[in-house]
């Protein structure tokens, strides 16, 4: 993975004294709470309910074993022993001390880490694929182009103060699991017919308030550009979004007023100044960021091996967990594996410090010394092999990170919603609980197989929601907490917005109501149709009669008997 | 005491900032007219308020609305070179540019920050150092504070007129917070694996 040169690490050494100063002169009086906001907040400190929020930054969500351990002593020494991982590649604390902030920053800085920009009306995180570079249908390794893309957004000075907060993520692979088109910006980098290295760029994609899939700007850009073309719709962004109402600031709402062929044009117009020049990229600094991504030294096996599938036909438990957490790799005898933050009772995307130290050492035992976070919110060794995968299982299994339910109903996308959230109408984790307390029978998971369900205590829908097989949004409705579900959101190469049902509910009745949709699905399907097509192919209309009961007149007729 | 950074350093200001009259917002209400609406939600200057506006004599800055408007009033002192221009956040160098035949006449421009937050003119001083060539002094006026000075510097500006409520002093320092940037910008052009061999 990527290290720092001198020129990195000075840049997060002189950011941690500016922002050391910054807080001492908030502290001493000397900075109004609105002007060290914007401050912090480059910064990734947002002020909540319990105590200050710290975001860190994972970028393209890759940690090495050593990251990872420094993030586990940060959660002991700093906060109460654990964290959170963000459906933005993100790591956040909970309850650190305002003062304790700027050295937490220097440990960071210590293992080449920062939260710079990880909120505030600036580029955020780039994030990309968390199997970029080992998956089988990746056509390019997006990490060398993040990165590039990452320093080149790091303290940009035309784009420091935006209208809005500005989210690009990248993908290489056929299959797209950045979710590009509901971002800012979403690269996706493929092959044109000659072979050569091109973009596809998406513009003015995005979740929150006012939920839009992105339009493609550009269909074919030459790589070299990617930051040319990038800077030049930054730049119309920033001269024309809305900084009027924060809610109409984004750059989907300029795209949407404008047409995407009048934005492209005025794009296009200003790039003709920019292409070719200083910023393009050359195949030297390509080349010289690519050198850190090179291929592991993976060893040269069959993709078959006798005593793991002896040990996969004997432990029905272990064959369980590799039908669901472990994932196809480029390289015979390898596979990707998931471990999941998603077991019943814990906050989704929690982790303690000590489960963060047994990964890290997970890590350094089979897969590399590399991890990585995926915006589901769990954590990924994309590199182990087979024969060692019985072994890791059981170390994750009593560590509590083998639930075998990645991408099964329980695999919960979950904002941190009322319990940490000053934003939030409702709370969202005891929600994500409730549910897999209700189906926390693995068979019946297994049989009812992938389903997405995303919950978010609010329209800023941090939790994705509006991108679930099954959505839940928390409303607020005279001051107490009610919960609107909405059907047929999905992401990747298909994404679409799920509609909402019908009218909310309280949180005791969520399960119910769950319970009631999936009733409907496992009587519709025909043969191993997965949900999301049976929500596609029936509509909402016999999930809203499930779950809402007859239609009125039908219910009239009852009454007359 | 001076509160303006120039160059590097705090210097006595010898522009004055010509702004527009205090109006109350039910004449110009009552005067009916159409104002110019921006995205931004912003009303631009009515014809009758850029009227109003009293220019001192010395060296001045007039906002842009009036020294489009009075240009020909302010001919002898454009060319005595005592005239500089400000520019609101919403308002667009093209229109700066458009109605000068050499923006270099000009000895001075300055760019107001209604907030902290508002970022456009990062934007307009770029445009105005690389499309537009401009060379003479280009002065961050309005919310201007320590921690976005090192962001204007590398936009092109030269001076900084920090908020009175603030030491200029104390402001100096955050022109170095950062040594060596990543991208290109106005005042470094190359991006940093242009300008250093990375191992
Ligand atoms: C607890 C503190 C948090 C606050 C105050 C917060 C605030 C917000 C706000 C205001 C928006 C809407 C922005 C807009 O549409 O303009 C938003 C969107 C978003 N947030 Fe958060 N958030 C928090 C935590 C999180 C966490 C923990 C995650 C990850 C699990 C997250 C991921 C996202 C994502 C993915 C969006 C997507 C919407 C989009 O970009 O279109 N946020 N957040
Ligand atoms: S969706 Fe709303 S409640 Fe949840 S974290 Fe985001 S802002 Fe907070």
């Amino acid at each position: 993975m990527y290290r720092y040169d001198q020129y990195d690490q000075r840049i997060v050494d002189e950011r941690v004294a500016q922002y050391r100063d910054q807080t001492r002169r908030y502290l001493a009086g000397e900075l109004s709470d609105d002007e060290f906001r914007p401050l912090r907040l480059q910064n990734g400190l947002y002020i909540q309910r319990q105590a200050p929020m710290l975001r860190v930054a994972i970028p393209y969500g890759l940690l090495a074993s050593r990251q990872l351990r420094k993030l586990a002593e940060i959660a002991r020494k700093f906060d109460r022993g654990y964290a959170h991982f963000s459906t933005r590649q993100n790591i956040q604390y909970n309850w650190p001390r305002l003062e304790d902030t700027p050295d937490i920053l220097a440990e960071l800085a210590s293992v080449e880490m920062h939260a710079i920009q990880t909120s505030g009306n600036c580029i955020r995180n780039i994030t990309t694929d968390q199997f970029a570079g080992v998956a089988p249908d990746e056509v390019v390794d997006p990490r060398a182009l993040a990165e590039i893309l990452r320093q080149w957004s790091t303290f940009h000075p035309e784009f420091a103060a935006l209208p809005r907060k500005f989210k690009i993520a990248v993908n290489g692979a056929q299959s797209d699991r950045a979710v590009v088109r509901v971002h800012d910006i979403g690269l996706e980098f493929l092959r044109n017919e000659a072979g050569e290295l091109v973009v596809k760029v998406w513009v003015g994609g995005g979740l929150g308030r006012t939920p839009i899939i992105g339009q493609v700007i550009h269909d074919a850009l030459p790589w070299q550009h990617v930051i040319t073309y990038c800077e030049a719709i930054l730049r119309v962004y920033n001269r024309y979004g809305r900084r009027d109402n924060a809610y109409k600031a984004r750059i989907k709402i300029l795209v949407k007023a404008l047409g995407i062929e009048a934005f492209k044009h005025q794009v296009e117009e200003e790039w003709a100044f920019s292409k070719d020049g200083p910023g393009t990229l050359t195949q030297a600094e390509l080349d010289r960021v690519s050198a850190y991504f090179v291929p592991h030294a993976y060893d040269k096996l069959a993709d078959c091996d006798p005593d793991f599938n002896e040990k996969a036909a004997t432990h029905p438990a272990f064959a369980a967990w590799l039908k669901r957490c472990t994932h196809p790799h480029k390289v015979p005898g390898y596979r990707a594996v998931t471990l999941s933050l998603k077991k019943t009772g814990i906050a989704p995307g929690d982790a303690t410090a000590d489960q963060m130290d047994i990964v890290a050492n997970l890590a350094d035992q089979y897969s590399f010394g590399e991890l990585r976070v995926s915006h589901e919110q769990n954590l990924i060794l994309a590199d182990v092999k087979l024969s060692a995968l019985f072994d890791l299982w059981q170390t994750a299994r009593a560590a509590g990170l083998a639930t075998p339910n990645i991408g099964l109903l329980t695999d919960i996308i979950c904002c941190p919603g009322g319990d940490f959230c000053s934003l939030a109408n409702a709370k969202s984790i005891p929600i994500a609980q409730a549910i897999q307390e209700r189906f926390d029978n693995l068979d019946f998971l297994f049989d009812l197989g992938d389903i997405e369900l995303n919950i978010s205590g609010c329209m800023n829908s941090c939790g994705h929601h509006h991108v679930g097989h099954i959505g839940i949004l928390g409303v607020d409705k005279d001051g107490s907490e009610w919960y609107q579900i909405s059907l047929g959101g999905s992401q990747g190469n298909e994404t679409t917005l799920a509609s909402v049902i019908g009218r909310a509910f309280a949180a005791a009745d969520v399960p119910d109501v769950i319970s009631k949709i999936i009733d409907v699905y496992v009587e519709q399907r025909e043969g191993d149709e997965p949900f999301i097509d049976v929500v596609r192919r029936l509509g909402l209309d016999p999930f809203k009669a499930r779950v809402y009961g007859a239609p009125a007149t039908a219910k009239k007729e009852l009454a007359n008997v | 005491m001076s509160n303006l950074i120039k160059n590097g350093a705090i210097v006595a200001d010898t522009w004055t900032l010509v702004p527009y009259p205090a109006i109350d917002e039910t004449v110009q209400k009552q005067a009916g007219k159409v104002v110019q609406f921006k995205v931004t939600g912003t009303e631009a200057a009515s014809p009758e308020l850029i009227a109003q506006v009293q220019i001192p004599a010395g060296q001045v800055i007039v906002p842009l609305t009036v020294f489009r408007a009075r240009k020909d009033e302010l001919a002898p002192r454009i060319a005595a070179g005592e005239i500089g221009v400000w520019l609101e956040s919403f308002e667009l160098v093209e229109d700066l540019v458009a109605s000068i035949d050499d923006i270099n006449t000009l000895p001075l421009i300055a760019y107001d920050f209604p907030k902290f937050v508002d970022g456009r003119g990062f934007s307009a001083a770029t445009l105005l150092r690389t499309r537009y060539g401009y060379k003479n002094e280009l002065r961050a006026i309005g919310d201007v504070l320590r921690d976005k000075l090192y962001f204007m510097k590398r936009c092109g500006f030269d001076a900084y007129q920090i908020r009175a409520d603030r030491s200029a002093e104390d402001a100096l320092a955050s022109l170095r917070d950062f040594s060596e940037p990543y991208q290109g910008a106005v005042d470094e052009p190359l991006p940093v694996w242009r300008r250093h061999a990375r191992a």
